[in-house]
């Protein structure tokens, strides 16, 4: 398990980051925590010629209010997004999820950039930032432009972001009165990826949903936005009827393989269940129960 | 490809030695200076036998490239006996048979000492939850926790008398 040779850059700033990568273009890797890289390229499934580490490049590793949002450097990682209170108090789905991702030594390395940019539907975070209807910025030789997480994903491994960008942070809204966040997971032990996943915020207005967001891990090609879910709570009270015509949704865009863990009948019922859950703890928390 | 040349501190001593790029932690600390507490249990970043401290974190040397340890400080499990004497951890596994095949060992006392530094007085709860990334296939982790928790109450005594 001794991966292909490449040679190995450290750049100080982001700038050198980038004319790295746009010199070596498609030949060229950004290095983060390493923790799905190193491991795909140890089983050779990844053999970049360049490898440009970003673990020395200046302020990529931060955590921030700006104009009532938040802003995290793509390099923080999960243990840093963990150990934050503040953001914790801010953001409270982002320690919920980061706290079901892998064990502490991967968190130690792993960071959120690397989650959402990774491009593997497996990953938590991207369905985490669709649902907080999160922006990803990304610095290119052209300059800086911001994505909507919603945008981003394409593909298994495939992102919205050209081969020499760098993403920079994430930068999500801030969270409005009334708003509750959940993430539920199902997996059978630590480490594992979710068999199925939900991310839901919503926001209760006087009894009144005004505003749902649904979103899947590892439930399809891609992590999925699921907009008819979202629409289906939105302007109710979150009954009963309201969160099932809600998970009835959110299952029919799942297309989950069949894996380990169970046949693709078992996963989509279980997506149900994430879903469901997910919606009834971001309503109880919306309503401070 | 370009070897290069590293330099970091290891168990407190100064080392240096010239890898590729790719070389992984794990190999050159194994091959390179012949520190082989730090075990290859799966190769693919689950099991823990591999961890080694660096930099303040607690990390799997398997899945760390060499290159980036430069100029780092690094400590294994053979830092953490001083002076002849086992860690207090060494010696609470040793005394509550925290270990069987001994396999595991290394990668569990490492992760353990970083978690005890996070947290000085951690509950059961804690502890599981701290070693999460380590993987015994003999104990049944009972012991193991156990031996942490005793190691962590003579550290906290030493510690007050000091
Ligand atoms: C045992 C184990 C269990 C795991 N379990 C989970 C889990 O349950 N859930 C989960 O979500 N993840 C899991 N992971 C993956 C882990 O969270 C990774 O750390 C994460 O997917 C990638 O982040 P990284 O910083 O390690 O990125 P890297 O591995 O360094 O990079 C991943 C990809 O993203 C690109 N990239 C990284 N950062 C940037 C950037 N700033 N700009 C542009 N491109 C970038 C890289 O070029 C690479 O292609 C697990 C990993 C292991 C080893
Ligand atoms: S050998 Fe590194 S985690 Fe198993
Ligand atoms: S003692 Fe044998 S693997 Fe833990």
């Amino acid at each position: 398990m001794i991966p292909a040779n490449f040679e190995y850059h450290r750049p100080g700033s982001v700038d050198e980051a980038v004319s790295l990568l746009t010199e070596h273009g498609e030949d060229g890797r950004v290095l983060a925590g390493g923790h799905s890289l190193i491991p795909m390229m140890k089983l050779r499934l990844a053999e970049p010629a360049h490898l440009i580490d970003l673990n020395g490049v200046e302020g990529l590793r931060s955590i921030a209010e700006v104009e009532g949002a938040i802003h995290i450097g793509a390099m923080t990682t999960q243990a840093e997004i963990i150990a934050s209170d503040d953001l914790a108090a801010r953001c409270p789905i982002l320690r919920e999820a980061a706290e079901l991702i892998a064990d502490p030594q991967v968190r130690a390395c792993g960071t959120i950039g690397g989650n959402v940019a990774n491009g593997d539907p497996g990953n938590d975070m991207p369905a985490v930032m669709m649902a907080l209807d999160a922006s990803f910025v990304l610095r290119g030789p052209g300059g800086e432009r911001s994505l909507a997480a919603r945008e981003f994903y394409e593909g298994p491994f495939e992102t919205a972001r050209d081969d020499d960008e760098i993403l920079t942070a994430l930068r999500i809204p801030a969270r409005g009165a009334g708003q509750g966040q959940a993430y539920c997971k199902l997996k059978r032990k630590v480490g594992d990826y979710a068999i199925a996943a939900a991310a839901v915020v919503l926001t209760m207005d006087g009894g009144t949903c005004s505003q749902a967001a649904v979103a899947l891990t590892n439930l399809g090609i891609t992590p999925l936005y699921a907009e008819a879910a979202s629409a289906a709570l939105t302007g109710t009270a979150v009954d009963a009827a309201a969160i099932e015509a809600a998970v009835e949704a959110a299952v029919a865009i799942t297309d989950p393989a069949a894996d380990l863990h169970g046949p693709v009948v078992y996963r989509r019922r279980m997506a149900g269940v994430m879903t469901r859950r997910a919606i009834e703890t971001a309503r109880a928390r919306a309503t401070g129960g | 490809m370009a070897k290069t040349e590293i330099k970091l501190t290891v168990n407190g001593e100064e080392v240096a030695g010239t890898v590729e790029p790719r070389t992984l932690l794990i190999h050159f600390l194994r091959e390179q200076l012949n520190l082989t507490g730090a075990h290859i249990g799966c190769e693919t970043s689950h099991c823990g036998a591999c961890t080694v401290d660096l930099n303040g974190k607690s990390v799997k040397s398997c899945t760390v490239f060499a290159v980036q340890a430069d100029g780092g400080e690094l400590l294994t499990v053979e830092g953490l006996a001083q002076g002849g004497e086992l860690h207090p951890l060494q010696a609470a596994f040793a005394e509550d048979h925290g270990l069987q095949c001994g396999f595991c060992t290394p990668g569990m006392l490492i992760r353990a000492q970083r978690l005890l530094r996070e947290n000085p007085d951690p509950s059961e709860a804690e502890i599981r939850w701290g070693i999460s990334g380590n993987l015994c296939r003999c104990t049944g982790y009972q012991n193991i926790v156990k031996a942490i928790r005793n190691a962590a109450q003579v550290m906290r005594q030493k510690e007050a008398a000091e």
